[in-house]
Formats: C-alpha cells, sequence, structure tokens
C-alpha cells in the first residue's frame, strides 16, 4: 500500500526531468560575448559585439578601453540572449563566466556582472577557462570529435598544442615561447601598413602573393619537441620589407608586400602543420582539433586537412562565429563544468591561469 | 513612505555596503585594497539578513559611480548591474565626491565642503560641494579631474571650508596654500551610507541597470591614438 502510494506521487515517474540550461558570459578581451546553452537544443542564442573597431586607431587592444566598452555592452546583451531564448530566470540554472586567462579589468566585468545577477536569481556560478572553452568549441558541431584528441588552440594570445585526455585532462604538449601565433600575423601585418586587426587582413593579401618568391624560416622546426617561436618569423618579415619595397617606385609595391604575405603566412602555417604532426606521432592519437581565432584562417584549415588525411585521421573545427572569443563556447564548458559539480563562490579571476590546473570532470 | 536602498561603494581603497530601511541603517566598512571583488557579495548578503530583507524588497541599488579607481568603479557598477538587473529594481548611481561631502555633513556637521581624491600621476578627482541644513546637496563647481595648484582658485576664500579626501593628504600644502579648510581625519573615503542618502533623496535620478555608466571623469591620458587617427 505505502509502496503504490509513493509510486503514484514520485514526480519522477510522471515527469521527465528538465534539460539544464546556461547562460554563458565572455568578456577576456576585446569581444563582449553572451550565449545561452541548452544541453539538449544546443545554443539558444549567441550574442556577440566586437571592439574591433575602438581598438583600431591605437593599432592594439587599449585594456582600459576594453573594459569600458564591456561595462556598456555585457548587460543589454544578456537582455537580448534571453529574450531570443525566451528565457526568464527561472529557465536558467546556472551562470557561467570566463574567470581567465585574459585582461584582469575586462575580466572583472564579465565576473560582477555575473556574480551579481547570480545572487539576484540565486543560481550558481561556474567560473571557466577561456582555452577549454576554445578547445571545447567543436563540440558545438554536428560532428564533434571523441576523447583523446590533439588540440591546437592559436590566436592573438595563444599557441598551445594539448593532448586532450577529457574534460578537464589536458597535457601542454607545446607553446609559444614568445609571440603568439595571431600576435605574430597582427604585428607583421602592422609593418605593412594594414589596419589593426591586421591578421586576417594579411592573409587576404597573401592571396594575391605569389609562391617561390620568398622563403621565410620555420622556427624551431629544425630541431625536436613542440614549442613554437614567432617572433623570428615577424623580424624576418621586417627585415625583408625593408630591403625589397622601394619607396620611390610604388608601383610594384603592392605585388612585393603580397609576396612577402604569402611567405610568412606559409611559412607560420607550415610550422603549425610540421608541429601537430610531431605531436599526432608522437601520442599517437588521430584526431585533430583546431581552435582559436586563427583557426578561422583558410590556409591553416586547407593544410592540417591535407595533414590529417595523409594520416588517415580527422581534422575538427568549429564555425567560424565560435573561433574567435564568443559565449556559446563559455556556455558549453560551463555546462560541463556544472554538471561536474565545479562552482565556486570565490569571485576571482586569474588573469595568469595555467590550462593544466583545472580539475578533470570525470575523475 | 521613505525608500528602502541597499548601496554600494568600491571607487576607492575603501569597500563599503549599505542598506538604509524606514527605521534603520546598516553597514558594513572596510579598506580592503584588491579584495572588494571577493567582499562585496558577502557584506550585501549578511547586511540583508540583518535588515530581514530580501534583495526584492529593497526599491533601489544605488552605485558609488566614481570618480575614483577605474577597476574599483567598474567592480561596483558590475555587480550593481547585474543584481539590479537580476531583482528587476532600478539603479541610483551618486558621485563618490558628493558622497564624501554628505559623510562630512553627516558626522562632522560640516557644510560648505571641498572633496579631493588622489588621481595619480600628479592630479586629484576634485568637487566642492554646499550641503543644506536639511542634508541638501549642491555642487559648488563642477567635479573635474585637475592638478592642484590652481585648483581652487574659483571658491570663495570667505568661507569655512572643510577639506575631505584621500587628495588632502597627498597634496595638503598644495591644496592649503589656496584656501583655508579644516582638513578632516575623520572623512577620507566614501561611504556606501552617503550613497545610500543621496539616493534616497533623489529618486528622479533612478535609471534601468544598462542605463548607468561610470564616471570616470579621466578620458584618453594613458592611451595614445595611432599617427594620423583622430
Amino acid at each position: 500500500m505505502r509502496g503504490k502510494l509513493s509510486l503514484r506521487r514520485s514526480p519522477l515517474v510522471f515527469i521527465k526531468a528538465k534539460t539544464m540550461r546556461i547562460l554563458g558570459i565572455e568578456t577576456s578581451c576585446d569581444e563582449t560575448g553572451i550565449a545561452i546553452y541548452d544541453e539538449d537544443k544546443g545554443i539558444l542564442s549567441h550574442q556577440l559585439y566586437s571592439q574591433v573597431k575602438v581598438h583600431a586607431d591605437y593599432g592594439g587592444v587599449v585594456p582600459e578601453l576594453a573594459s569600458r566598452d564591456h561595462v556598456r555592452k555585457t548587460l543589454p546583451l544578456i537582455d537580448k540572449a534571453l529574450k531570443e531564448a525566451g528565457c526568464t530566470a527561472d529557465d536558467i540554472d546556472a551562470i557561467a563566466y570566463t574567470a581567465g586567462p585574459g585582461l584582469v579589468g575586462a575580466l572583472l566585468v564579465g565576473s560582477t556582472v555575473a556574480r551579481g545577477l547570480a545572487f539576484a536569481w540565486n543560481k550558481p556560478v561556474v567560473p571557466v577557462h577561456h582555452m577549454e572553452g576554445h578547445l571545447l568549441a567543436p563540440m558545438l558541431e554536428d560532428e564533434v570529435p571523441e576523447f583523446p584528441f590533439i588540440a591546437l588552440l592559436v590566436s592573438g594570445g595563444h599557441s598551445l598544442l594539448v593532448e586532450v585526455q577529457n574534460i578537464g585532462e589536458y597535457t601542454v604538449l607545446g607553446e609559444s615561447i614568445d609571440d603568439a601565433v595571431g600576435e605574430a600575423f597582427d604585428k607583421t601585418a602592422k609593418l605593412m601598413g594594414l589596419d589593426y586587426p591586421g591578421g586576417p587582413r594579411l592573409a587576404k593579401l597573401a592571396e594575391s602573393g605569389r609562391t617561390g618568391i620568398y622563403k621565410f624560416p620555420r622556427p624551431m622546426t629544425d630541431r625536436p619537441g613542440l614549442d613554437f617561436s614567432f617572433s623570428g618569423l615577424k623580424t624576418f618579415a621586417a627585415n625583408t620589407l625593408r630591403a625589397e619595397i622601394d619607396e620611390a617606385n610604388d608601383e610594384n609595391n603592392e605585388q612585393v608586400k603580397a609576396d612577402i604575405a604569402y611567405a610568412f603566412q606559409e611559412a607560420a602555417v607550415d610550422t603549425l602543420v610540421i608541429k601537430c604532426k610531431r605531436a599526432l606521432k608522437q601520442t599517437g592519437l588521430k584526431r585533430l582539433v583546431i581552435a582559436g581565432g586563427v583557426s578561422a584562417n583558410t590556409e591553416l584549415r586547407a593544410k592540417l586537412k591535407e595533414l590529417m588525411t595523409s594520416l588517415r585521421g580527422q581534422v575538427y573545427y568549429p564555425r567560424l562565429e565560435y573561433c574567435t572569443d564568443n559565449g556559446a563556447m563559455i556556455a558549453y564548458a560551463g555546462l560541463q563544468r556544472f554538471k561536474a559539480g565545479h562552482i565556486d563562490d570565490a569571485a576571482q579571476v586569474h588573469p595568469r591561469w595555467p590550462l593544466e590546473e583545472l580539475a578533470s570532470v570525470v575523475k | 513612505m521613505s525608500k528602502r536602498i541597499l548601496a554600494i561603494d568600491t571607487s576607492t581603497e575603501a569597500c563599503s555596503v549599505a542598506v538604509l530601511t524606514q527605521d534603520n541603517v546598516y553597514s558594513e566598512f572596510d579598506i580592503c585594497p584588491r579584495e572588494h571583488n571577493q567582499r562585496v557579495l558577502p557584506m550585501v548578503d549578511k547586511l540583508l539578513a540583518q535588515a530581514q530583507l530580501k534583495l526584492n524588497q529593497i526599491d533601489a541599488i544605488a552605485v558609488g559611480a566614481g570618480p575614483g579607481s577605474f577597476t574599483g568603479v567598474r567592480i561596483a557598477t558590475g555587480i550593481v548591474q547585474g543584481l539590479a538587473y537580476g531583482a528587476k529594481l532600478p539603479v541610483a548611481p551618486v558621485s563618490s565626491l558628493a558622497a564624501m561631502a554628505h559623510s562630512a555633513f553627516r558626522q562632522e556637521q560640516s557644510q560648505n565642503i571641498i572633496c579631493a581624491i588622489d588621481a595619480r600621476m600628479s592630479e586629484i578627482y576634485l568637487g566642492a560641494f554646499q550641503v543644506s541644513k536639511l542634508g541638501q546637496i549642491q555642487q559648488v563647481i563642477g567635479e573635474a579631474v585637475t592638478a592642484p595648484v590652481g585648483a581652487l582658485g574659483s571658491l570663495s576664500t570667505d568661507t569655512d571650508w572643510a577639506g575631505v579626501g584621500t587628495g588632502w593628504q597627498t597634496y595638503q600644502s598644495e591644496l592649503s596654500a589656496q584656501i583655508n579648510a579644516k582638513v578632516s581625519e575623520q572623512v577620507v573615503f566614501p561611504h556606501a551610507i552617503d550613497i545610500a542618502y543621496l539616493a534616497q533623496a533623489n529618486e528622479n535620478a533612478w535609471v534601468e541597470a544598462e542605463k548607468i555608466s561610470p564616471s570616470y571623469l579621466r578620458n584618453e591620458v594613458t592611451w595614445k591614438k595611432l599617427p594620423g587617427k583622430g
């Protein structure tokens, strides 16, 4: 009798468990990204404001201006995301925000808004590692990589090769000892007089460059190891520009610049491909994930696809809008952390935060 | 019936929170540089519990909008934006300089107050205020970031001035050379209590959370544009 009663009253029997939804907030650098992720339905809304125009006149990200702009944009974008997703506070199970690494002032904006909102809504808060967000961004696509895999994380701030056993189980195999690859793209573009952010513009210019005109070095590929160095490539480009650009004869200069852009990109991409190949060989893995802003580079995507085809493996990358900084990847990574119970009341941000310090979600 | 206010200020080295109700004032104040972000919400939690109020029983959230430390001002702004948006409450932005003037009135009955916050880079954030016997506050000169020397030139020398804020400590000789002011030892930083009072007194200044923006006063000093960019 008692058993029968309790069976009838148990909500578990009649109501399917509600799927989890999380709000993700990204403000680590010069993009304000807000997204709402539903465990079953995927991304319900994805809002992005890029500050590129704010920083263009300065030739790079001005941290104070970035922070000021995040203050203006974060709340309106949260409002927009909730409306687009048709969600109210009751529909949200947790709030995830980027806690680092990144610019401290910029991180603080996302962190404080997240904490205030979570207090008002009485929801848990999940701090997310920005690079874990990037690394898991391909999980937002239809075809997702299985663990384990190798991840190449390449952006304006990072160049990392990571062995990924599971979420939170990361071994950094190699990283840049100086400039990040995206930084080298941007700095070289600046030398060529291209507007900020120059990386994508340099890649565009390289399309009209010719093969075999200039030969750039492939830094640190002539010795074992998986670390990168890109500042030498930038210097090589500066020297080549100085030697080849004829200020008096303007006519030919555009072609010379395009040829240098081509050679620079070819060398940078080659270097990344060589290191990826080594990492795959060293670990015996057949799956490669590329993420971060530079993973939008067409040449890099093509060359890595070629590599994986020759190795009979597969390459995975997020769609273009999830390559650069965004809230969707933070919401996704945040939900995985939330499900593993990794919530945190300490309102801290970590401008420097090694990826390997993260805890596994399964162990 | 006077409105219930929750106030937060982190614009200087001090971090403070206050809850103002019909009958009572609850507050927390601590000088804790670099810890503001961790300290604010636990303070809010504690004071709401003392006042036996839930966040949604508050009428408005007041914020020390600056001037002051850029990062500090943004910490209070971000937290208040999150709280106010989440609880659907209006926000009352209050000048940290005006808050210090009110503090001097509340604690020392001063009525003519020159507030100066050390703004680093050899400058101060400056404001001068007149407070009526009822606590109504009026600006005497507009708030500005300025070099201490020559900053007080437009102020009447016949007035009994009180000087408050860290600017009076760092630039005591520069400021005292211009005007005869009694420098307060008690009022050095803004306090959320005063921000709450000033917010309560001016409902017209309450806005939606999205609409508030910090009062930095200092713009385009620490960063330079590329040559040729306007």
